[in-house]
């Protein structure tokens, strides 16, 4: 956080009319302090290694997904910074996984302050495991027991009117929680804890 | 190959010590315990394993992050690589019937619905592992002895490359890591924990040894079967 208890923000996105629209909402709110934004990653990880931002919100399709330039690595030189993937259009799962949180930037701008604000809040990491929530929410518990039933994320998207972005982030949060990966162990978990008959 | 890593004038006996998993190595080389103080390369010539091949499964089997050059793989005698993976192949099936005898006692002891469950999951699981091994064992190793013999493909093999198998070759111990959580985390009533944590202990260790397996496969099988397409392009 800087000086004026406002947190700093890197934007890297190509398209121009993102950006503006991103810096508009998020100035307007006064929580955050917004840096000169990217327009692709060849610069990324000199610039956060020196700025070390709060958070960062990124096109996660400028990034290969694994080896010195993915965005996995490049975070490593500013293990603080929240990585938050901006997405308007579908994107691989593979290239999400190193971000914290997808955001859909379609979605409405109170929703989507809300959403940073919470994950900007979540910091610093909890420092016990206790203190991880390992309950299911209900919005997961809806999404797992599609899942359970053979649904694909477009299908449960549509079913509990959501983005697909959303459906992957529950399912992410869903195996974080519970450990399982599998859609077949992911059943027999539903199965046994009773959230699917 | 960099001095981390093991080498053929180090005793054998200090590689098993260094990980224990690489017993499991031997029997599957015909190589036999009691080695005694003898070498990496005493023992290769003993039991006529080529060494550089013993040592890239060793060296693949302990480190992580290792992984062979293109040269390494060229160079390497793998005239005995298919008959190590079908060795390991029924090894892991040996195992995991072992292990589906001792599933089944545990869920004859806990309420019937959920010892259904977890009997039903195990047994998809076999039958995948087995329809994996399957696919190898007749596509892929017939595929590879052709590329290193000529003549013509055997039948089956027919468009096969080794990019196709990249491609579908998924990995078979995310549903064994899952199980072991939900036999210790969720199942309820579970009140025989002597029988769950012998069963867990054996499923960790098969989950370690398929996945170095896997490693083995995406480390060496694929590149071998890379450089043969090339040659014989």
């Amino acid at each position: 956080m800087t000086v004026q208890g406002k947190y700093s923000v890197l934007i890297v996105e190509p398209s121009e009319i993102i950006v503006e629209g991103l810096l508009s909402i998020l100035k307007e709110s006064h929580r955050f302090d917004c840096l000169h934004p990217l327009t692709d990653g060849a610069f990324l990880a000199d610039s956060i290694a020196g700025s070390r931002p709060d958070l960062l919100l990124v096109n996660p399709t400028l990034f290969p997904v694994s080896g010195k330039n993915s965005l996995r690595a490049i975070l490593q030189t500013s293990p603080s910074t929240i990585p938050v993937a901006i997405v308007y259009q579908y994107v691989e799962h593979a290239l999400l996984d190193s971000s914290r949180m997808v955001l859909d930037i379609r979605c409405p701008r109170e929703e989507m302050l809300t959403s940073l604000m919470d994950i900007l809040q979540e910091k610093p990491q909890p420092k016990t495991l206790a203190d991880i929530d390992y309950e299911l929410s209900e919005r997961e518990k809806d999404v797992l027991a599609l899942v359970a039933k053979g649904l694909i994320n477009k299908e449960i998207a549509d079913r509990l009117n959501i983005s697909v972005h959303t459906v992957i982030t529950h399912r992410k949060n869903i195996v974080r929680k519970t450990g399982i990966k599998t859609v077949a162990g992911l059943t027999v978990y539903a199965l046994m804890r009773g959230i699917i008959q | 190959m960099t001095p981390l890593h093991f080498s053929p004038h180090m005793r054998l006996a200090e590689l098993i010590s260094a990980n224990h998993n690489l017993i499991l190595i031997l029997p599957r080389l015909g190589i036999s315990l009691g080695f005694g103080d003898r070498s990496v390369r005493e023992v290769c010539v003993q039991y006529d394993v080529p060494e550089d091949f013993f040592l890239l499964l060793c060296n693949v089997y302990s480190f992580e992050d290792y992984r062979p050059g293109r040269k390494e793989i060229e160079h390497t005698d793998m005239h005995l690589l298919a008959h190590y993976l079908r060795k390991s192949h029924q090894d892991y099936l040996d195992r995991l019937k072992h292990i589906e005898r001792h599933l089944q006692q545990l869920a004859g002891q806990v309420e019937p619905k959920y010892g259904q469950l977890l009997t039903g999951f195990y047994e998809e699981y076999q039958q995948e592992v087995i329809e994996h091994f399957d696919c190898e064992e007749k596509i892929v190793f017939p595929y590879m002895q052709q590329l290193e013999d000529g003549g013509t493909m055997p039948e089956g093999t027919e468009g096969f490359s080794i990019a196709r198998f990249k491609h579908v070759h998924g990995n078979v111990h995310d549903k064994l890591n899952d199980l072991t959580g939900i036999i210790f985390k969720y199942l309820p009533g579970n009140v025989f924990p002597k029988e769950s944590i012998e069963l867990i202990f054996d499923i960790f260790q098969i989950s370690i040894d398929l996945d170095r397996h896997t490693l083995v496969e995406n480390k060496v099988l694929v590149p071998y079967v890379e450089h043969l397409e090339r040659i014989r392009k």
